[in-house]
């Protein structure tokens, strides 16, 4: 028998249920949690195709460069058990010890037929860690780029989330802002204040800065690009919402917003009513004129 | 050569502009808005530029210029309906067009433009008592 990959993986071949068991042990051994029932079988399941594909693709080519579309199958595999992994939240060292593991029964089994040939054993060890080695990295990558995509779609649901538009009366809206603007932000909200102060025919908004953590030169930027635009559609700001922190900040960064500025959004809110000519009336202080 | 038409609607002047102007067009605009409010004795210029889907720093200049003469022959400028992509690019580029008044729709435009000639008259009435 050759000491080629396919050598190796022909004994695998003969030994598959002892070498799967091994697997699933040395699997068990390695994770640090209990695994639960569920997860068990998932990891059963998950082992059994992988070592599936691995006979698949060894019979089907001769090449053992994983990239190749002969590996493709097992790189599905692969693909599949990182994705799981990423999202039950693995670490990207547990989810590359389920190649890894393959390698203990894997030489076991190796130094029981191969032995007592030095040279066949260093050779087949060799090819058994280069194909490993290149299918656990492949796994690693596997399961960073199923974590970037997780991030990217918080990202978007994030920026969603948190520009909405509120009408507080007629021709009055609010913008809550919660969380840092940073310039993607930025334009989202513009162009949502705007569409709004269309939609709703809109004079004044005003602009509720209680959820910025903080606000430094490129923040306070944002604002006024917001404010100006708002402007230029003709509809005045108010801001509202400012922290004595963040009122500190402002005064000692010598920042000019050039805007009319609040303490709360109520103070905000009847400003606005003020300027539309409405007021609000306290009935308890006007005797003899209750509904 | 088109040229922009402009209506006067009690004491104020309306223009609309709904063609992409240039050079001629414009020099031609701000001659004939000043000799229309010398003429008509308005006190109230409104600029609709609803239609226009770019506004470049020409034009930007342009609708400066319009209001500082304007406000030398005593009448306000109020420009009126403009887009929100519009209003976002002029501020990328910077052009927050400070001197111009702005309103959302011609409604709101004209009662802006009627409170400001009411404040001045009022202004007015102070300082002679």
């Amino acid at each position: 028998m050759a000491a080629t990959p396919d050598g190796i993986l022909a004994l695998i071949d003969r030994h598959y249920s002892s070498v799967l068991t091994e697997w699933l042990d040395s699997q068990k051994r390695m994770s640090r949690v209990a695994a639960s029932p569920e997860r068990q079988a998932e990891v059963t399941t998950q082992s059994t195709q992988f070592l599936d594909e691995l006979r698949h693709c060894a019979t089907s080519t001769t090449s053992d460069d994983i990239t190749g579309t002969a590996w493709a199958p097992m790189r599905a595999v692969l693909e599949n058990v990182s994705r799981a992994r990423a999202l039950q939240g693995y670490s990207p060292a547990e989810t590359a010890t389920f190649v890894f593991s393959l390698k203990q029964p894997l030489f076991r089994l190796m130094q029981r037929e191969l032995g007592r040939d030095a040279d066949r054993f260093a050779e087949a060890s060799w090819k058994a860690t280069q194909l490993l080695d290149g299918l656990g990295l492949y796994t690693i990558e596997a399961y960073q780029k199923t974590r970037e995509e997780v991030i990217a779609r918080q990202q978007q649901e994030l920026l969603e989330l948190s520009t909405p538009v509120v009408q507080l009366w007629e021709g009055i809206l609010a913008l809550p802002l919660i969380g840092t603007l940073d310039s993607a932000r930025t334009q989202i909200v513009m162009e949502n204040l705007l569409e709004q102060i269309v939609a709703r025919s809109a004079d004044i908004a005003i602009i509720d800065i209680t959820g910025v953590p903080t606000v430094d030169t490129l923040v306070a930027q944002h604002l006024i690009k917001t404010i100006s635009a708002a402007r230029l559609m003709g509809a005045d700001c108010i801001i509202s919402g400012i922290r004595p922190q963040i009122a500190q900040t402002i005064v000692h960064l010598g920042l000019e917003l050039n805007v009319v500025s609040k303490a709360t959004m109520a103070d905000a809110l009847a400003l606005a009513l003020r300027r539309s000519g409405k007021a609000i009336v306290d009935r308890s202080r006007m005797p003899g004129r209750e509904a | 050569m088109s040229e922009i038409p402009i209506l006067r609607i009690g004491d104020c002047l309306l223009v609309s502009i709904q063609v992409d102007m240039h050079d001629r067009l414009a020099m031609q605009l701000q001659d004939d808005l000043t000799q229309r409010i010398v003429a008509d004795r308005v006190h109230g210029v409104m600029i609709d530029i609803s239609a226009l889907e770019i506004v470049d720093s020409f034009i930007g200049r342009m609708l400066n210029n319009i209001a500082a003469m304007s406000r030398v022959l005593d009448a306000v400028t109020v420009v009126v309906g403009m887009r929100p992509a519009v209003a976002i690019t002029l501020v990328e580029l910077g052009l927050t067009l400070h001197g111009v008044r702005t309103a959302l729709d011609v409604d709101k435009g004209l009662a802006m433009i009627r409170e400001l000639i009411d404040a001045d008259d009022r202004a007015d009435a102070a300082r002679k008592v």
